[in-house]
């Protein structure tokens, strides 16, 4: 193919990429959106096939890939999403990595001078050090998310100046692989290999409750790294894909902090969690609650013109989610009006809990997102909170409240409150709940699973 | 006049004009979509395979190659394993709506 043919089939594959960007707007369209962008990228690799040799060796490192990828997309659990996600930005990350060097060793291959022009090295030095970030966050974000590794922030003495300096170390090495008249391997080596370590540092201070952030964060990295490597290889279509991936990953950083009220900034300077933990005690007093038994709940449940339930992650890791779509069916069924509140941060990744409910097959028109339902609770009969905590806090809505500020669910407008739980113990943010003592509030202690499953029973 | 632009200014203006493109498209997703939309920008991400493809595509056969292909597996398992979760995933939000009707 010549070079504006492949240049035209590569704007073709990237209009299917943003097309199926596009149809993720609807979940009606979301799946012709999926294919647009299988479509795109096999015009892509077609494409590419086309002016490479060693087809051989690519077809079958493209089918040994291929394989793995496809167990590990049909194997893994939806719970375990976040550390799928994170184990994929790894890659992107490596492979940018690997691109960038067999592109300092061999630049004719990639269309580039024989001594590579100061245009390049900077492009070649930006995605590498992008790409080897990316892989060694996402490595730390993985090890974090599937509890290989503890989520506690990880935080020592003058970390962000030890950070500063390897950044200002790594530009330096960066700036003398830039200036040097032939291909400086030294520099090159050394800068990368800082970049690899800066990633680690960067991701080890960030709390296990931040990792929604991190995974977007580090979502926005990998196609920037991506973008980063479309520059150097001078490929458009790389570039667009590129921004597109990281334009969407640092727009879910940013609804994320919003979500949980906190500024981008300090989520990634990290340590949240080691202050926030012990930061708020209750006030002493021994506050009274009521408690009741899956039974009563259930009979006020089934009595009730409509109830919101309210999912938290605790629902997910008690695997209670398909004994919520029975008790939201038994209620459907006796005419009662039933309908999820998701809040932003209910699960570990950004709508997380929504795929989780989908999974459980309740129908998606039920699943409603805080914005589209905050209004109705003050003319619902009943809400259920299960497994969630702060994100019904009415804290948030206190001036001088540690959370004041946190877009919450607004749960303690409705007529009769029920939270599930196991104990009285506190939220993530260590505060205290002012909802579970409010008078029409009912405290049913237990695990989320049981309890649902003998609401289901009394009705 | 389009022949004395240096091609890193022409890169540059897609760039600009693809985030502001993503930025649009994104903003648009439904929020229930988000994970989704997270594991099908990993897919897309993959498109770094078109680059691996050409650092494994010299036909003399270096360490650079070598490095290309392992660029190449690396990629490949990000493009099928994001496409392939994000259908099963969209086939979930799909049964219901047969149901529903």
């Amino acid at each position: 193919m010549s070079a504006n043919t492949v240049a035209l089939a590569y704007l073709i594959a990237s209009v299917f990429f943003i097309l199926a960007l596009k149809g993720l707007s609807s979940p009606l369209s979301a799946r012709r959106g999926n294919q647009f962008g299988i479509v795109g990228m096999v015009i892509a690799v077609i494409t590419t096939l086309t002016i490479t040799k060693n087809w051989a060796l690519i077809i079958v490192c493209i089918g040994l890939g291929g394989a793995i990828g496809a167990v590990v997309a049909r194997r893994v659990q939806m719970t375990a999403m976040p550390e799928l996600v994170a184990f994929m930005h790894s890659l992107v990350g490596l492979a940018a990595v690997f691109i960038a060097i067999a592109a300092v060793n061999n630049p004719a291959s990639f269309g580039l001078p024989e001594t590579l022009p100061m245009g390049s090295k900077l492009e070649l030095f930006l995605g590498t050090f992008i790409g080897a970030m990316t892989w060694s966050g996402s490595v730390i974000a993985f090890l974090k998310l599937s509890g290989r590794m503890s989520g506690a922030p990880i935080t020592f003495g003058g970390q962000h100046r030890v950070n500063l300096a390897m950044a200002i170390i790594m530009i330096g090495f960066g700036l003398w692989f830039f200036f040097s008249a032939t291909t400086n391997w030294t520099a090159f080596a050394t800068m990368t290999a800082i970049a690899f370590v800066l990633g680690f540092l960067i991701i080890i201070p960030i709390g296990g409750a931040d990792m929604p952030v991190v995974i977007s964060m580090l979502n926005s990295y990998s196609g920037w790294a991506a973008a980063g490597i479309g520059f150097s290889l001078g490929n458009p279509m790389l570039i667009i894909a590129g921004s597109l991936v990281g334009s969407s990953g640092a727009i879910l950083s940013y609804i994320m902090c919003k979500a949980m009220n906190r500024p981008f900034l300090s989520v990634i300077l990290g340590g949240f969690g080691s202050e926030g933990g012990a930061a708020v005690v209750g006030d002493g007093t021994q506050k009274t609650y009521r408690s009741g038994s899956a039974d009563d709940a259930a009979f006020i449940m089934g009595n009730a013109d409509s109830v919101i339930i309210v999912p938290g992650y605790g629902l997910a890791v008690a695997r209670a989610q398909h004994a919520v779509k029975e008790l939201a069916e038994m209620l459907h069924k006796k005419g009662v009006n039933v309908r999820f509140a998701i809040h932003p941060v209910a699960g570990r990744m950004p709508g997380h809990m929504n795929v989780l409910l989908a999974e459980a097959e309740i129908p998606y028109e039920q699943v409603l997102e805080m914005d589209e339902i905050n209004s109705d609770f003050s003319n619902t009969d009943v809400v259920l909170v299960l497994g969630a905590n702060d994100v019904v806090n009415p804290a948030a809505n206190v001036p001088g409240s540690p959370i004041y500020g946190m877009p919450i669910l607004d749960a303690y407008k409705a007529r009769t409150v029920m939270v599930v739980k196991r104990s009285m113990a506190a939220g993530y943010a260590g505060l205290d709940n002012d909802l579970f003592y409010m008078d029409k509030t009912m405290m049913i202690f237990g695990d989320a699973k049981k309890v649902v499953e003998d609401m289901v029973k009394a009705l | 006049m389009i022949g004395e632009i240096d091609p890193t200014i022409i890169n540059l203006t897609v760039f600009v004009l693809a985030v502001f493109v993503g930025y649009h498209v994104v903003w648009n997703v439904t929020p229930a979509l988000h994970t989704p939309l997270m594991s099908v920008t990993n897919a897309i991400s993959g498109i770094i395979l078109v680059g691996a493809m050409l650092a494994a595509g010299p036909a003399e056969t270096d360490w650079g190659v070598w490095l290309g292909a392992a660029a190449v597996t690396l990629a490949a398992i990000n493009v099928f394993g994001g496409f392939l979760v994000t259908q099963r995933m969209l086939e979930m939000f799909r049964k219901k709506d047969k149901k529903g009707s």
